[in-house]
């Protein structure tokens, strides 16, 4: 496994930089059943982070640790160098990291806009009261942020559905939105849940473009669940394997493809 | 014009206004149901406890004064004081900004994630409750609620005059119609323009609608659940004390006035149980069909039609459109 303790330089010339968020040793139980067992990994500044796995081998139970949905049941979580005391979901949104849902999670109702407009929540500043009176300062605040959302809704192409209520879109657009309302937030990681789930190639090779240009662009940290090994592959510089809960492999995609309990945990072992 | 078109339309001109009444209770529920899918039987009982609160407060009458007095065996019942209306109305708005709190600190959160039959019935527990309480605090006498903003102009009372000299003018009859009704039209205005603005312009507006959207997606955007559950359940407070005081200024302030959520509940299937137009609108031909129907019909039945016409309009609604004139259509995709 490549040595990696003081960031390195991708193959195509990216340069990654120290530990970003670390998962220590995390165990997660419910009752008695282990989803998760003693797990460490690290995500690294700039880093597209994969982790992937067969069904039920907890990887979404991961990201909702990750996100604060689920509370370890042992182990540390450290962000940017700090042991991260327990936290509410929001509270997690509000320190910059954004993520997708594999089922989306959109705002049915509202409007494309109105969804993304959502993400930059934890940026918004003025208070209740002001907000309330729709004072001078709330106003300017609210067409700064506007703005944001206008450039994020050109980058991802859905200009044109700008105004659409989101339940009403294809599912392939819907993931799109979701994407969009995660980047409004200008989250210093970007966890996302199968974001090529149920999409056809087509859709798929969108979304690719997509999440290789966030991390180029805007220099974003992403950790993403994926079922397809080919996606997966391609876009990430490292790859955790998961299996049972347990970690089988950890490495760039190179190293876990020869990787044998990886192949094993894949394509099945033979039993005598 | 014959007299009977005149009749109609000052019985119509009544209804629009007793409809904007229902739709002013109607409000709350639909606050409360958009942004936490409960559905809150005790809105009524919440108008009541406002009002009573609001007298209490204006009068200077002790809380709880009855436990007190036979506790200690002292015979306290008044501080002194009558206060002017718009401090006792901000003092009620932090009552009922408590009480907003309270019911989501000892309740609710509890209840996340339970099915919506159980949050309900606990609003039923919430009513009776807050019934109770009213009772212990203010005691169950009928009172009389006047507010006035400055010495001596208050809320107007009896009739209007300026409308019933127009009208004679031009009928050869005068309307009768309340100041009152009309002083409520225009707060009820004013109050439904400043929600909707609210609730579509600002970010807690916009927080208060995704979390009516989906939960976890609202945790992932950083939003806090509790404190937009309470800023809901506050507004909603606010919504009750706008109608008690409508409702009481109007009728008294008695133990009846919980009943008028029971009104409300026609309303709600008229307009939708999501839509705050919806509400409006529904309280506004609920109220005039009521009226319309009682002065048409009602001789022909032998009267009292404006008892049941509301429920059975309701009933002719679930039928025919469940989801009510404004209530979201279901978007479900295939």
């Amino acid at each position: 496994m490549k040595d990696t303790t003081e960031g390195y330089v991708t193959a195509d010339g990216r340069q990654i930089g120290g530990v970003l968020m670390e998962m220590k040793n995390i165990t997660l139980q419910f009752g008695g059943v282990k989803a998760i067992t003693d797990i460490s990994f690290d995500i690294r500044e700039g880093e597209i982070r994969a982790i992937i796995g067969p069904n039920g081998a907890g990887k979404s139970s991961m990201l909702n640790v990750i996100s604060g949905f689920y509370v370890p049941t042992v182990g540390e979580v450290w962000f940017h160098g700090k042991k991260r005391p327990q936290m509410k979901p929001y509270q997690v949104a509000q320190q910059g990291i954004a993520r997708t849902f594999q089922n989306i999670a959109l705002f049915k109702g509202m409007s494309t806009l109105d969804n993304i407009m959502t993400g930059r929540m934890t940026m918004m500043n003025t208070n209740l009261v002001t907000q309330a009176m729709w004072w001078g300062k709330a106003q300017r605040e609210e067409s700064e942020h506007r703005e944001k959302v206008e450039k994020i809704i050109d980058f991802l192409e859905i200009q044109a559905i700008r105004k659409t209520p989101v339940g009403r879109l294809p599912y392939g657009l819907q993931k799109r939105v979701e994407l969009g309302r995660a980047l409004a937030a200008e989250p210093k990681l970007l966890l996302l849940d199968e974001p090529m789930a149920g999409m056809n190639v087509e859709e798929k090779e969108d979304m690719s473009r997509f999440i290789l240009d966030v991390n180029d662009e805007f220099g974003t940290t992403i950790a993403l669940i994926e079922h397809d090994m080919g996606v997966v592959m391609d876009l990430s510089d490292r790859v955790v394997v998961m299996d049972y809960g347990k970690k089988i492999g950890d490495g760039t995609p190179d190293e876990v493809r020869n990787n044998q309990e990886v192949i094993d945990a894949y394509l099945g072992v033979e039993h005598d | 014009m014959s007299d009977n078109l005149i009749f109609a339309m000052e019985v119509t001109l009544n209804g629009l206004m007793a409809g904007v009444l229902y739709a002013l209770v109607a409000l709350g529920f639909v606050l409360i149901y958009k942004a936490s899918g409960i559905f809150n039987f005790a809105q009524g009982v919440m108008a009541l406890f406002a009002a009573m609160t609001l007298v209490g407060i204006q009068k200077g009458q002790v809380p709880f004064s009855h436990l007190i007095n036979a506790i200690l065996g002292t015979e306290f019942h008044y501080f002194g004081w009558t206060m002017h209306s718009f401090l006792a109305i901000a003092l009620t708005v932090v009552v009922m900004i408590g009480l907003a709190l309270a019911v989501q600190q000892l309740i609710f959160r509890h209840l996340v994630g339970q099915e919506p039959i159980i949050l309900f019935m606990a609003t039923i527990g919430l009513a009776y409750l807050l019934e109770g309480l009213a009772d212990l605090m203010w005691g169950s006498e009928i009172k009389t609620l006047n507010v006035c903003l400055t010495g001596d102009t208050c809320l107007p009372q009896g009739l209007n005059a300026t409308i019933d000299s127009i009208t004679y003018n031009i009928f050869g009859y005068g309307f009768f119609i309340d100041n009152l009704d009309i002083t409520a039209t225009v707060v009820a205005a004013i109050l439904v323009a400043a929600l909707v603005a609210f609730s579509q312009y600002t970010k807690q507006g916009r927080a208060m609608r995704a979390v009516a959207d989906d939960h976890q997606a609202a945790l992932s955007v950083g939003i806090s659940l509790k404190f937009i559950w309470v800023l809901v359940w506050s507004i909603a407070g606010f919504v009750a004390l706008v109608a008690g005081i409508m409702w009481g200024a109007k009728s008294g302030v008695q133990f009846s006035l919980s009943l008028i959520a029971l009104k409300a509940l026609p309303v709600l299937m008229l307009g939708g149980f999501t839509s705050i137009p919806g509400a409006i609108v529904g309280g506004l031909i609920i109220g005039v069909g009521e009226k319309v129907f009682e002065f048409a019909i009602g001789p022909m039945v032998g009267g009292a039609t404006e008892n049941w016409f509301a429920y059975v309009l309701a009933l002719i609604f679930l039928v025919f459109r469940p989801q009510g004139l404004f209530g979201e259509k279901i978007i479900e995709r295939v």
